[in-house]
C-alpha cells in the first residue's frame, strides 16, 4: 500500500488539469456549505470530485498533482495542505488505477470471514501478485484497505464506489469476469440476503404477526 | 492568575498558560521534543507528559492541556518516568542508531533525553523503517529517516517563515515529511530549520561534517551582512570560523537568523586580503606594512585637504569609522562619504534615519505603509516581525514599490512616487486606512532615498507621517530600512562631507587625489578618477581592490572587537572570535599606526580609549544594548521639499538577498543559493 502513497517521481502526471462543465456544477454546492473563511473545509469533497472527473474522463479514478494544485488555488490553500490530505485517505488514488478499482478490506472482521480466500481469487482471476499493482490489461488495481464499515456482511469487495458483500471466492470470481465483460453486477449482498439480516432468514420474532 | 503546584512548588501563571509553562515557571525542565514556545502547539510527540492529581489516572501532554487554578501536577512520579520511558522507546524504534556519524550529535534533544529515558537496549528486532531524503536546496541538508515527525519544520514554514512548503504526506509508518513535490524551499529563514529540528533530520548542509560541537569555541557578535544587528553566536575553532548560530535577542532576531547572515562563513575565508600590496607599474606587489604605509605617506606629501577623501564601508565597525574620520580631519580634509549608494539623508535629527518604531515595536502597530523597500531582501527579520504582526490580525499593509512576494498579504499601492503624493493629498484611499490607525508605520526604504529626489521622498515621507498621526508623544512610527550595518553608526559619527566637504560622486572622476575607502565596494569603482591614487583597506580582494594603488589587510566583522549601530539605532558589540589571517589586522589599529607614519597621530592606544572617544563624539554609544522605546513631541520635518517628487519609480535596493557585500560575494554557498533562487529572484524583479 506504501507504493499508492508514494509521491509518485516515476509516474508521468498530467501537466495540466481543469474542472469540466459537470464538476463546475457540483463544486458551488458543496462551497456553500462552508463559510467563507472555511472554504478549505470543501478539500475532501473537491477532491472526490477531481476522482470522479477522472474516471468520467480517464476511465481511471485518480486524482493528478496539478489537479491538487486547481482544488488548492479554488479553496485558497497552499498546494502542500491538499497534498497533505490527499495522501493521507486511502480513498484518494494518488497516481492512475485501472478502470476497476479492487478494494479489499483484511481488517479483522473481513479476515475472520475469508477475506484470504477473496485476495487470492482477485490474484488469480486478474493475474495481479500483490497490492498496489493493476492487471496487465490495465482494467484492474487491487488495494488493501482498512475496515469501510460493513463488517456484518464481510468479506467486502469495494469496486470503485460499490459495495459488494458477502463475498467469497467462487463469488469473486465470478464479479471479475462480468466486469471483464463490463457487466455491473448490481451492488450488495452477493448470496442474496437482505441488507444485512441474518443469512438464510430471519431466526427470531417468527411468530409474531402484523398488528392489527 | 492560576495558582498551580508543581512537584511541591506553588507558581503563579496566566490564565490560558499550559502545564508546560507551568512547569518551567516552577524551574521543572519538561522534556519535549515537538512543542516550540514561537510555534503551535502539535502535541504529537508526547515526551512532555506529566501526571495531574485529581484528573483521570492518565499521563497527560502538559504542552496541550492547559492550566486550572489549584492544579497540582507531579513531574517526576514513577507513572510519569514510566510513561515517558515508554514514548522514548517508541521514538527510538524507527530512529537509527547512527549518532557517530550524525552532526547533530552533541548538541541533539533525542540524544540527550535519552540519556534520562532511554533503556539500555532495544526491545525491537523487526526492520527500522527507512525514508527518503529530501532536497530543501543548497543550505538545509535532509536524513529523512532520523526523522521523529515533531513537525516543528513544517510550523516553522507555515507559521514564521510564511512559506507554507512542508508538510506531512502519507500517513502511519508511511507518513513522511517534506514538500512532495521536490524543491527548495523559497525561505531567507529556511537556516532556522536546522536549529529547531531536535533531531539530526535537518542539518546544515555547508557545515556537514565539519565539527563537533564540543570543539568549538563560541563568541557573542553582532551580525554585520545586514542592517538589522541581529545577535550571532560565531563558533569557531583554531583560525577558522566554522559556522554562526543566532543568539536569543527578543528585541532584535528573537532566536532566528537569516540564510545570509548564518551561511556566508564560508565567504570568511575566501578572497582574503592577509597581506600589503602596493601597485608598481601597474601591478601590484606584495609589500610590508611599513612599505605600504610609505606609498601612502609619498603620495600624501603636498597634497592638499581637500584632495583626499575616504569612504567608509557598508561594513565598517563605529571604532575604525571614527579613528578614519579624525585621521582625515587631521589631515585637513572633509571629503567623508558613508552612502556609497547615494542616499538622502538628513543628520540634522537622530530619528530621521533610524528605525523609530523599533523592531519589537512592530508587533505594537496598527497599520503599515512601506515605501521603496522589500524587507523580505532587505531585512529578513525585520520581515518575520512584521509577518508576525499580521499574523495577529487587524494590520493592513501597503507598499508602494513593484510587487513582490512579502509572505504576508499587501496591498500594492502603484511603484511611482505620484502614489506617496496622492497618500498625502489624502486622496488615495489608503491614506484613510492610515489615518484611522491608532498607531501606523512607515517604513521607508534604501531604495526611496537612493536617488536624485531622495530628500523630498524623506521629506514627504515624514510629512505624512505626521498628516496620519504617526508621530505622537508616546508613538514613533517614522522608521528608515537601512540596508548596511556601518550606515547608523557612520551617520551617527557624521561620517559626511563638511560644509565645504565632497559627497562620493563629487570624489570620483578625479575629484580628489587620493581616496581611501575602508572596505568600501558597493559602489561603481571604475568611475574613480585615472589618476585618483586609491587605498583600500578592508578584508576582501573586491571591487575596491580591484582597483588600490595600495592595499591595506583588515579584519571582517568576526575578527575585530566592533561597535555596530543597527537600524533601529541600537548600539552593540561584537567580540573577536578569531584573529585576522596573515598580516592583516583590526581597522583602528591600522589607521592607528598609520596616523602615527604621517606624523598625526591619533590620541587612543587602546581600544577602550577609542570607545570613550567615541562616546565623546556621540553619547549615543555610550548606550550598548539598550534602546528605550520613545514618541516625539517636535515633528518639525526634514529639509527637502515634500512637493518634489521625481516620476521615476522606486525600486527595492536590494536586488540578490543573498549576495550584497564582500563576504557573501566571496562565499561558495551563497553563490549556490544565487543559482538556485535566480529564477525565483527574476520573478520577483519583474
Amino acid at each position: 500500500m506504501a507504493d499508492a502513497h508514494a509521491d509518485g517521481d516515476d509516474l508521468t502526471q498530467p501537466t495540466h488539469f481543469a474542472f469540466d462543465a459537470q464538476s463546475e456544477a457540483e463544486i458551488p454546492g458543496i462551497l456553500a456549505k462552508y463559510p467563507p473563511a472555511r472554504q478549505a473545509s470543501a478539500v475532501i469533497p473537491l477532491l472526490y470530485v477531481v476522482q470522479k472527473q477522472m474516471q468520467r474522463t480517464t476511465a481511471s479514478r485518480w486524482v493528478p498533482r496539478a489537479a491538487m494544485d486547481v482544488v488548492a488555488a479554488r479553496l485558497g490553500m497552499a498546494p502542500i495542505r491538499v497534498y497533505e490530505v490527499a495522501t493521507f485517505y486511502f480513498m484518494f488514488n494518488t497516481r492512475p488505477v485501472g478502470k476497476f478499482h479492487l478494494q479489499l478490506c483484511t481488517t479483522t472482521p473481513c479476515w475472520l470471514r475469508g477475506s484470504d480466500e477473496v485476495v487470492a481469487a482477485c490474484k488469480k482471476a486478474t493475474g495481479i501478485t500483490q497490492f498496489g499493482e493493476t492487471s496487465a490489461d490495465g482494467m484492474f488495481t487491487m488495494t488493501e484497505v482498512e475496515c469501510v464499515g460493513a463488517c456484518v456482511n464481510a468479506p467486502i469487495l469495494q469496486v470503485n464506489d460499490d459495495f459488494y458483500e458477502d463475498m467469497d471466492a467462487a463469488l469473486t470470481l465470478e464479479l471479475i469476469e462480468a466486469l471483464r465483460r463490463s457487466e455491473i453486477p448490481a451492488p450488495g449482498s452477493m448470496i442474496g440476503r437482505q441488507t444485512s439480516a441474518p443469512v438464510g432468514g430471519p431466526t427470531t420474532l417468527l411468530d409474531s404477526t402484523p398488528a392489527e | 492568575m492560576a495558582k498551580v503546584t508543581v512537584d511541591g512548588i506553588v507558581v503563579e501563571v496566566p490564565n490560558g498558560s499550559n502545564v508546560l509553562q507551568a512547569c518551567e515557571a516552577a524551574g521543572k525542565e519538561i522534556p519535549r521534543f515537538c512543542y516550540h514556545e514561537r510555534l503551535s502547539v502539535a502535541g504529537n510527540c508526547r515526551m512532555c507528559l506529566v501526571e495531574i492529581e485529581k484528573a483521570p489516572p492518565k499521563p497527560f501532554a502538559s504542552c496541550a492541556y492547559p492550566v486550572a487554578d489549584g492544579m497540582v501536577v507531579h513531574t517526576d512520579s514513577p507513572m510519569v518516568r514510566k510513561a515517558r520511558r515508554g514514548v522514548m522507546e517508541f521514538l527510538l524504534i524507527n530512529h537509527p542508531l547512527d549518532c557517530p556519524i550524525c552532526d547533530q550529535g552533541g548538541e541533539c534533544d533525542l540524544q540527550d533525553q535519552a540519556v534520562g529515558y532511554g533503556g539500555d537496549s532495544s526491545r525491537y528486532t523487526e526492520n527500522k523503517r527507512a525514508v527518503k531524503d529530501k532536497n530543501l536546496g543548497p543550505l538545509v541538508k535532509t536524513v529523512m529517516t532520523r526523522c521523529i515527525q515533531c513537525t516543528r519544520c513544517i510550523r516553522f514554514a507555515t507559521e514564521i517563515a510564511g512559506v507554507p512548503e512542508l508538510g506531512a504526506t502519507a500517513r502511519g509508518e508511511s507518513m513522511e515529511v517534506g514538500t512532495y513535490v521536490e524543491k527548495a524551499l523559497t525561505s531567507e529563514l529556511s537556516g532556522n530549520l536546522i536549529d529547531i529540528c531536535p533531531v539530526g533530520a535537518l542539518t546544515s548542509k555547508p557545515y556537514a561534517f565539519v565539527a563537533r560541537p564540543w570543539e568549538l569555541k563560541k563568541t557573542d557578535g553582532i551580525d554585520a551582512l545586514d542592517a538589522v544587528g541581529a545577535n550571532i553566536r560565531i563558533d569557531s575553532r583554531g583560525p577558522e570560523v566554522l559556522r554562526i548560530l543566532p543568539r536569543l535577542n527578543e528585541d532584535v532576531n528573537e532566536e532566528w537568523l537569516g540564510d545570509k547572515s548564518r551561511f556566508s562563513v564560508d565567504g570568511l575565508k575566501r578572497r582574503r586580503l592577509d597581506a600589503c600590496w602596493v601597485r608598481r607599474d601597474g601591478k601590484l606587489h606584495k609589500a610590508t606594512w611599513l612599505e605600504a604605509f610609505d606609498a601612502i605617506a609619498g603620495k600624501l606629501h603636498g597634497l592638499d585637504g581637500s584632495r583626499i577623501g575616504a569612504v567608509a564601508g557598508n561594513l565598517a565597525d563605529a571604532e575604525s569609522m571614527l579613528a578614519l574620520k579624525e585621521l582625515f580631519s587631521a589631515l585637513g580634509s572633509e571629503n567623508l562619504d558613508c552612502r556609497q549608494d547615494g542616499a538622502a539623508t538628513d543628520v540634522s535629527r537622530r530619528d530621521f534615519y533610524t528605525f523609530n518604531t523599533s523592531i519589537a515595536g512592530i508587533e505594537d502597530a496598527d497599520a503599515l505603509l512601506l515605501i521603496g523597500s522589500n524587507p523580505r531582501h532587505e531585512a529578513p527579520l525585520i520581515n518575520a516581525r512584521i509577518r508576525k504582526r499580521t499574523q495577529a490580525g487587524k494590520f493592513p499593509v501597503g507598499a508602494i514599490g513593484p510587487a513582490a512576494e512579502l509572505t504576508y498579504p499587501v496591498e500594492w499601492l502603484g511603484d511611482a512616487p505620484s502614489v506617496l503624493a496622492a497618500l498625502l493629498d489624502g486622496s488615495h484611499p489608503f491614506a484613510k486606512v492610515l489615518a484611522a490607525a491608532k498607531k501606523p508605520m512607515i517604513v521607508l526604504g534604501q531604495g526611496a532615498l537612493a536617488r536624485p529626489d531622495g530628500l523630498s521622498v524623506l521629506a514627504a515621507a515624514w510629512k505624512l507621517a505626521g498628516v496620519v498621526g504617526a508621530l505622537l508623544p508616546d508613538w514613533h512610527g517614522f522608521n528608515v530600512l537601512h540596508t548596511a550595518a556601518a550606515r547608523v553608526g557612520a551617520l551617527d559619527l557624521h561620517f559626511l562631507p563638511g560644509p565645504n566637504g565632497k559627497p562620493l560622486p563629487a570624489m570620483l572622476g578625479g575629484g580628489v587625489d587620493l581616496l581611501w575607502l575602508l572596505g568600501a565596494d558597493e559602489f561603481d569603482t571604475t568611475k574613480i578618477g585615472a589618476n585618483t591614487f586609491v587605498v583600500y583597506q578592508g578584508h576582501h580582494g573586491d571591487a575596491g581592490a580591484a582597483r588600490a594603488d595600495v592595499i591595506l589587510p583588515g579584519a571582517a566583522y568576526t575578527e575585530k572587537n566592533g561597535t555596530y549601530v543597527n537600524t533601529e539605532g541600537r548600539v552593540q558589540r561584537s567580540l573577536l572570535a578569531v584573529y585576522p589571517p596573515g598580516e592583516a589586522r583590526e581597522d583602528w589599529k591600522i589607521l592607528r599606526a598609520f596616523s602615527e607614519r604621517v606624523g598625526k597621530t591619533l590620541p587612543y592606544d587602546t581600544i577602550e580609549a577609542l570607545r570613550a572617544r567615541l562616546e565623546q563624539v556621540n553619547p549615543v554609544f555610550a548606550r550598548i544594548d539598550i534602546l528605550p522605546r520613545f514618541g516625539i513631541s517636535d515633528t518639525t520635518g526634514p529639509s527637502g521639499d515634500p512637493a518634489g517628487l521625481g516620476a521615476a519609480p522606486f525600486v527595492p535596493a536590494v536586488r540578490n538577498y543573498y549576495q550584497t557585500d564582500p563576504i557573501s560575494r566571496a562565499s561558495p554557498t551563497m553563490a549556490e543559493c544565487t543559482a538556485t533562487y535566480r529564477t525565483a529572484l527574476a520573478v520577483a524583479a519583474e
